[in-house]
């Protein structure tokens, strides 16, 4: 397949003035609702499903195309004006990018991050054109077995990588496998966890279920520990820049790119660690390193521009290979089912054109972003100072009317809320909710190739590993698993190296990842136990969640783990 | 650990252990309750994934409640609009519950328009708002505007209930 005239056949599909509306109106919906506290860009993408139904399938992709750059903005824009960044994705951004607004350099700090995020959602859109056929090309030789592989893979990265503690990441996780256990059993049409209830045959929808997670969850959290303090809003004109900014800006914009399109690819995906890793090259790099923590406009420029390729590099594996390894795309995963359409390696030739368009639309959608936001930027700074009751109000309102709306029953709103009761104490308990997402999507399909394959064998169970890509793939698993472990006995073995900075054995980037530790608001000590606690044993002192007393301070929002996956991933 | 207040804070993440445990057990229950005859072409059955599952919650139910007892805690999220240095505020919650629960049981029998009404209406309330009559008004306005919003432009016709024939 030529992917120049698919390409092309994607944006006269796109530019069509239906489709082209629902790109503006999904670039506009998706930046407001990032740039509204508490609400990310899955939530909305999950929200909007059922009304999404009414539209063919393609004018709604071309809008949760929209909506997915657009969030991603709008969370950087609340980052650097309020400095409490809502996504793990913006923490970085919001270290200099807030300096620089408070030092009166707003209007910078958010227009290198407008264009920045235009070139590297560009470029990181051009290589998802190119790489996702060729994986697809890789994939379609795949079997069951390997397929199987992957998705384990790719739950227990997600699970064990992302987030400060594994163990609770792992019960997140095996309580969305059991979400998704729940209704008739595909194979044997045997019912499971529905408990004589005939409501819960079908399973739980999964628009339920995430906007229960993500919106209940979320407003009955903030409703219990409301700030009652008005924040401080940062007011802010055009953004502009001037040639200095531009001479400074432009290197750690592709540099950001490169730094975040693999990230983004790779099945523990996710913004944190590319993010982090720009921000740190930054420092290292620039010739004003004085200006670092004063704010620097490089360390907003790098940061953002990693964000948004790692947006676009995610979006290769769910196309690809049906793989989401962000709550995002594991939702427009779960919109792609409901259409019908089964995201994998046959997408591409079965629903060539939707997927070209969506591809299109993300270029265009990238523009429009650029386009509409510079000049709306003072306007998404006095949505920040909306009054707190409407909002969550707001948000309770849309969620039950979204998940209502899907099949008009009242039993689904009895979920809706037990549901939101759940992510209430995960917020509570610190158990990641991503996990759980994955969990509840990717279970029945994992279920479903693990039967397939051993379907193939006979019940052999060494048909798991029939497949060599398969048996590389348990390697890495095995490593993912066991590096608590591994990293344990490094440190023991070289008693020099242990203590607050484990960074002198992380290879090339150690003098920066050092210096970061110093930098960020990190925890030395969560800094020095990567591990967690599943695998240690002694649980006392390296789970790192352990700092009772730090919720008080200001920047407790800024993952204490990410200089720790840095490292982790330097190692190797 | 010295303190009664991380006591108290440890106890209370006791319960999340004993939540996933008892998922758990009820997912080994429910799985062992299946009736499946050996199947040639399934030779997984419907039971393996359950049983994997329930073992891997089990797991994570013991590992966190000793995790809990040696003192390792769960960090609580912050955010945007989140002030973690006073406790959950009970006092809003209970009442935003309550409006929700007010519409679950409205909703099939008054209407969309009602129940969304008294819902965004207690949610204002509950979350500290006192312009009581401006936050009716703009409530009965979104109920109003989603209900023929959906009615005309999406085509999918929300309960009027009550006031079936005025709507």
């Amino acid at each position: 397949m030529d992917v120049w005239s698919s390409l092309m056949d994607g944006f006269a599909t796109a530019l069509t003035p239906m489709n082209f509306l629902y790109a503006v109106i999904g670039v506009i919906l998706g930046t407001a609702v990032g740039v509204l506290p508490g609400l990310g860009p899955a939530m909305t993408v999950a929200l909007l499903l059922p009304v999404t139904y009414a539209l063919e399938p393609t004018s709604a992709f071309i809008m949760f195309a929209g909506i997915y750059y657009g969030g991603m903005y709008g969370g950087s824009t609340t980052s650097i004006l309020l400095n409490t960044p809502g996504e793990s994705s913006s923490v970085v951004t919001a270290i200099e990018g807030n300096k620089m607004a408070k030092a009166g350099r707003a209007a910078q700090a958010l227009a290198t991050a407008a264009i920045g995020s235009f070139i590297a959602g560009t470029i990181g859109t051009a290589l998802l054109a190119v790489c996702a056929p060729i994986v697809v090309e890789f994939a379609v030789s795949l079997g069951a077995p390997s397929y199987f592989a992957i998705m384990v893979l790719a739950l227990l990265a997600v699970t064990a990588v992302l987030g400060s503690s594994r163990l609770r990441g792992f019960s997140s996780l095996a309580l969305g496998l059991a979400i998704g256990l729940v209704g008739i059993d595909s194979v044997t049409g045997q019912r499971r966890l529905t408990f004589g209830q005939p409501l819960l045959a079908d399973g739980l929808d999964i628009v339920v279920v995430a906007v229960a997670i993500f919106a209940v969850g979320e407003a009955l959290w903030v409703a219990a520990h409301l700030r009652r303090t008005p924040l401080h809003v940062i007011p802010v004109g055009r953004p502009w820049m001037g040639k200095k900014d531009w001479s400074r800006s432009w290197k750690p914009w592709l540099r950001g790119t490169a730094f975040g399109f693999p990230f983004g690819a790779l099945p523990a995906g996710g913004a944190e660690i590319p993010t982090f890793l720009s921000y740190v090259t930054e420092k290292r790099l620039s010739k004003h390193p004085e200006e670092f923590g004063k704010g620097a406009i490089e360390g907003v420029a790098g940061p953002e521009a990693a964000n948004n390729a790692a947006a676009a590099g995610t979006l290769t594996p769910m196309l690809a290979l049906g793989l989401p390894t962000n709550a995002t795309a594991a939702v427009m995963l779960a919109a792609f089912t409901s259409y019908g359409i089964q995201p994998g390696p046959q997408l591409f030739s079965s629903q060539g054109p939707l997927v070209w368009a969506l591809i299109a639309s993300l270029f265009i959608g990238n523009l429009l972003l650029l386009l509409i936001n510079l000049p709306l930027a003072p306007l998404w700074a006095k949505l920040l100072q909306l009054p707190r009751p409407y909002l969550y109000a707001g948000i309770l309102f849309f969620a039950t009317l979204g998940a209502y709306s899907v099949n008009l029953q009242a039993f689904d709103l009895v979920l809706l809320l037990a549901l939101g009761a759940l992510g209430f104490m995960m917020r509570r308990f610190g158990l990641p909710v991503l996990p759980l997402i994955l969990g509840v999507i990717l279970g029945p399909r994992i279920e479903g190739q693990l039967r397939k394959s051993l379907q193939l064998s006979a019940g052999d169970p060494a048909g798991l590993w029939s497949e060599p890509i398969a048996v590389v793939i348990y390697i890495i698993v095995g490593l993912i698993l066991l590096w608590p472990l591994i990293f344990k006995l490094v440190r023991r073995n070289r008693p020099a190296a242990a203590g607050p900075v484990p960074a002198t054995e992380t290879g090339p980037a150690a003098p920066s990842g050092s210096s970061a530790h110093a930098d960020l608001p990190v925890h030395p000590e969560s800094a020095a136990h990567p591990g967690s606690t599943v695998h240690s044993g002694s649980g006392v002192h390296a789970d790192s969640t352990a700092r009772p007393g730090s919720h008080s301070h200001p920047d407790s929002t800024a993952r204490p783990d990410s200089p720790a996956h840095a490292d982790k991933k330097e190692t190797p | 650990m010295s303190s009664l207040t991380t006591g108290l804070k440890g106890r209370a993440e006791l319960g999340v252990a004993l939540l996933l445990g008892a998922v758990g057990v009820l997912v080994f229950l429910d799985a062992n309750g299946l009736v499946t005859p050996y199947s040639q072409s399934d030779p997984v059955g419907p039971k393996t994934v359950p049983f994997i599952v329930a073992g891997l919650l089990v797991a994570c139910a013991v590992l966190l409640a000793v995790n809990v007892i040696r003192g390792g805690q769960g960090e609580a999220e912050g955010g945007e609009d989140i002030d973690l240095t006073h406790p959950a505020d009970w006092k809003t919650i209970l009442p935003l519950a309550g409006a929700f629960i007010l519409n679950i049981l409205l909703i099939d029998w008054a209407g969309w328009v009602i129940s969304g009404t008294v819902l965004f209406w207690g949610s204002v309330l509950a979350l500290g708002s006192r312009r009581y009559i401006r936050d009716g008004l703009i409530s009965v306005a979104l109920s109003l505007l989603t209900f023929y919003g959906f009615y005309l432009g999406l085509g999918i016709a929300l309960p009027a209930g009550l006031l079936e024939g005025i709507l």
